[in-house]
C-alpha cells in the first residue's frame, strides 16, 4: 500500500523577499519544506505502521533545488521520492495535474496527504483539484485521521474549533491541518539515512500535463510596505490605560 | 456587464457581517449581483442584501438541507449554470476554503484565494504572498474566475437594489465519497478570529496559561476575540486555534493588542494587514515596537487589568 505525501519547497518565512522585474522573487534565499506539509509527512511515517507493508512516497514538483526538501522529508519519514522537474513556477491547477501524473506512474495510491495550503502562494486548492482528477474525496484541515478497513474518517477543522466528522472512502485526499500532529524532526542518524534515498527525477515536459480549464499568471508583484510611525503612550499603568481606551473609541472608533 | 454570483455565509442562521463588505467589492460598473444562498433562510436576507447592491438572491436547496462539503459545491456549479454565472465570489472563511476549491475543481476553473481586491472587468485579483511581503495582481484566465474574498478588505457601502428571490432546488449529486458524520460545535460564544473587528492576543509575556484570563476579561469588556503567538500555542497555553501568524489564523481587525508579544516576522505574517496596531511589552527594544501604531512600554500585568477597568468606567 502506498501513501503519496505532497510537499512543497517554499521560501523559508523569515526570510527577506527581493523582487525581481516585477514578478517573481529573487530565490537566492533559504527553501524548505512548506510548513503545513510537515504535519503531512509526520502523519504519513504514523499511518504507515497501521497499514501491512505500506510505503511512504514524497512528491514534489519544483526546480531541481527542492531535491532538498524531499531530503528533509525522507529524514522526516517518507521511504523515497519523487521530483517532477519544472523550470518555472507553475499554477496550482498544472501542479495538481502534474502530480497526478506523477503518482499516477508511480502506482496506485491508498491515501494522498498534503499540507492545507502553502505559506509562500497561499492558494489552498491544490489538493482539492488533485482529488477532483483523480475522483477520490477530498478533506481539508484534518486534525485527525482515522483508517478504518474501507475509508477514513477525518475531523476538519471549522469556524471557532467547530468540527466536521466526515467519514471518506478510500483512496482519498487530505490536506493537514495544524492541530494534526506535532512534527517530527529529523535525528541525525535520520539526516544521513535520508541521504541514501531514492529522488526520482521526472521533467515536468515528459509528463502529459495540461490546464484546459484556465489558468492564473502573476501579472506584477510588489514588496508591501511598512509605513507604521510608532507612537509611545506614556505615563503610568492607570494612565496608559486610560489613553488607550481614549484611542480605540475615537481614533480607532471600535468602541 | 457581468453576471457576479455571490456565495453568502451564514452564522448560527444570521447573515454574516463580512458578506458586506464582500458585495460591496463586486459593486460596480452595473455588474448585476446574484447572491447565492444555500440551504438558509433566503427571504430573511433579502432586504440586507439589496441594501449593498444585490439584485437576485438564488435560494438554493441541496441535499435536504444538510451540510454537505461535496453537495454545497455541487449545487452552487448548478445554480451558477442555471443562472448563466460564470464569475464568483465567497469569502475566504473556514467555509470558503472548504468550498471556493471544491467548486473551482469541479468547474476545472481558476481560482485566487484570499483577495484584498478584485477587477471584475479584467479578470484580475490581488492578494498578499510569501507570508505578507509581497503584493500580487494575478491575471485569470478561462470561463469561469473564482474569488475568495478577505473579510474585512474593503469597508461596506450601501447602494440600494430591489432583489427578488429565486428558488432552486439542485439535483442530487452522483454518489460522493464523503459521509457526514457529524458537526461538532466550537465553543460557544467564541468570536471567530479571521472575522473580528478588535483582537488581543498575547505572547511569551503571559507566562502561563492561566494568565490568558486577564486577556479573557479585557476581550468581554471590548468585543474582542483573544489570540495568541505560536509560543503561547507551543507552550501549552492556550489551543492553536488561537494561533495567529504564518501557520494559523490570518486576521485583519480594526485594531489589533500585542501583549508580551516580540512581534517575529511569522507573527506578523498573519497581522501585518491589521488597520491599527497596539503593542504592550516591557522590553523597548522589542521588534514590535518599531512596526505598530503604538506602543506602551511596560508590565502588561499591571496595564491590562487597568484597561479592563477603565472600559468597565467608559461603558
Amino acid at each position: 500500500m502506498k501513501i503519496y505525501v505532497c510537499v512543497k519547497h517554499v521560501p523559508d518565512s523569515a526570510a527577506t523577499i527581493t523582487i525581481r522585474d516585477g514578478s517573481r522573487i529573487e530565490e537566492n534565499i533559504t527553501f524548505l519544506m512548506n510548513p503545513y506539509d510537515e504535519h503531512a509527512i509526520t502523519e504519513a511515517a504514523g499511518l504507515r505502521s497501521q497499514l501491512p507493508d505500506a510505503e511512504v512516497v514524497a512528491v514534489c514538483v519544483a526546480g531541481p533545488a527542492a531535491e532538498n526538501t524531499l531530503r528533509s522529508a525522507m529524514a522526516m519519514g517518507a521511504d523515497r521520492s519523487i521530483l517532477v522537474v519544472a523550470d518555472r513556477q507553475i499554477d496550482s491547477m498544472l501542479t495538481a495535474r502534474a502530480l497526478q501524473a506523477a503518482i499516477e506512474a508511480d502506482g496506485t495510491p491508498h491515501l494522498i496527504l498534503a499540507g492545507k495550503e502553502s505559506i509562500d502562494a497561499e492558494g489552498m486548492q491544490t489538493m482539492f483539484r488533485l482529488a477532483r482528477y483523480f475522483g477520490m474525496p477530498a478533506a481539508t484541515n484534518a486534525v485527525k485521521i482515522s483508517l478504518e478497513a474501507d475509508g477514513a474518517v477525518v475531523e476538519s477543522e471549522k469556524e471557532a474549533g467547530s468540527r466536521d466528522i466526515l467519514r471518506l472512502t478510500l483512496p482519498c485526499v487530505i490536506g493537514a491541518g495544524r492541530g494534526l500532529n506535532t512534527p517530527r524532526y529529523p535525528t541525525l542518524p535520520d539526516i544521513i539515512k535520508a541521504r541514501k534515498r531514492e529522488v526520482k527525477k521526472i521533467d515536468l515536459a515528459d509528463l502529459d500535463v495540461s490546464s484546459p480549464g484556465g489558468k492564473t499568471e502573476i501579472l506584477s508583484l510588489a514588496p508591501v510596505a511598512e509605513n507604521r510611525e510608532p507612537r509611545e503612550i506614556a505615563g503610568d499603568a492607570a494612565a496608559a490605560a486610560r489613553e488607550l481606551v481614549r484611542i480605540l473609541k475615537e481614533e480607532a472608533k471600535v468602541l | 456587464m457581468k453576471k457576479i454570483g455571490l456565495f453568502i455565509e451564514f452564522k448560527d442562521d444570521e447573515i454574516k457581517p463580512a458578506n458586506d463588505g464582500m458585495v460591496t467589492m463586486a459593486q460596480g460598473d452595473g455588474h448585476e449581483l446574484f447572491a447565492l444562498v444555500v440551504n438558509a433562510d433566503a427571504a430573511a436576507c433579502r432586504e440586507r442584501l439589496s441594501a449593498y447592491g444585490v439584485s437576485a438572491v438564488v435560494d438554493i436547496t441541496a441535499g435536504g438541507g444538510a451540510w454537505h462539503p461535496d453537495g454545497w459545491a455541487d449545487a452552487v456549479v448548478q445554480a451558477m449554470n442555471a443562472c448563466g454565472i460564470e464569475t464568483l465570489m465567497g469569502l475566504t472563511s473556514p467555509q470558503g476554503r472548504d468550498l471556493l476549491p471544491r467548486i473551482a475543481a469541479v468547474l476545472d476553473a481558476p481560482l485566487v484565494m484570499d483577495c484584498v481586491g478584485v477587477d471584475l472587468d479584467r479578470n484580475v485579483a490581488r492578494t498578499t504572498q510569501y507570508s505578507g511581503k509581497a503584493m500580487a495582481e494575478i491575471q485569470l484566465t478561462g470561463r469561469h474566475h473564482i474569488y475568495g474574498i478577505r473579510a474585512g478588505a474593503v469597508s461596506p457601502a450601501p447602494r440600494a437594489a430591489a432583489a427578488e428571490v429565486h428558488a432552486f432546488s439542485a439535483v442530487e449529486p452522483t454518489a460522493s465519497g464523503i459521509e457526514v458524520l457529524s458537526t461538532r460545535p466550537g465553543e460557544a460564544g467564541t468570536v471567530d478570529l479571521a472575522e473580528a473587528d478588535i483582537i488581543i492576543a498575547g505572547g511569551r509575556g503571559m507566562k502561563s496559561g492561566e494568565n490568558f484570563k486577564l486577556l479573557q476579561d479585557c476581550a468581554r469588556a471590548m468585543g474582542a476575540a483573544v489570540g495568541a503567538s505560536r509560543v503561547a500555542v507551543d507552550e501549552g497555553w492556550v489551543p492553536y486555534t488561537f494561533q495567529v501568524g504564518q501557520t494559523g489564523s490570518k486576521v485583519n481587525p480594526k485594531v489589533y493588542i500585542a501583549c508580551g508579544i516580540s512581534g517575529s516576522v511569522q507573527h506578523f505574517a498573519g497581522m501585518k494587514s491589521s488597520e491599527m496596531i497596539i503593542a504592550v511589552n516591557k522590553d523597548p527594544g522589542a521588534a514590535i515596537i518599531g512596526k505598530c501604531d503604538y506602543y506602551i512600554v511596560g508590565d502588561l500585568f499591571e496595564i491590562i487589568p487597568e484597561v479592563t477597568r477603565a472600559l468597565g468606567a467608559a461603558g
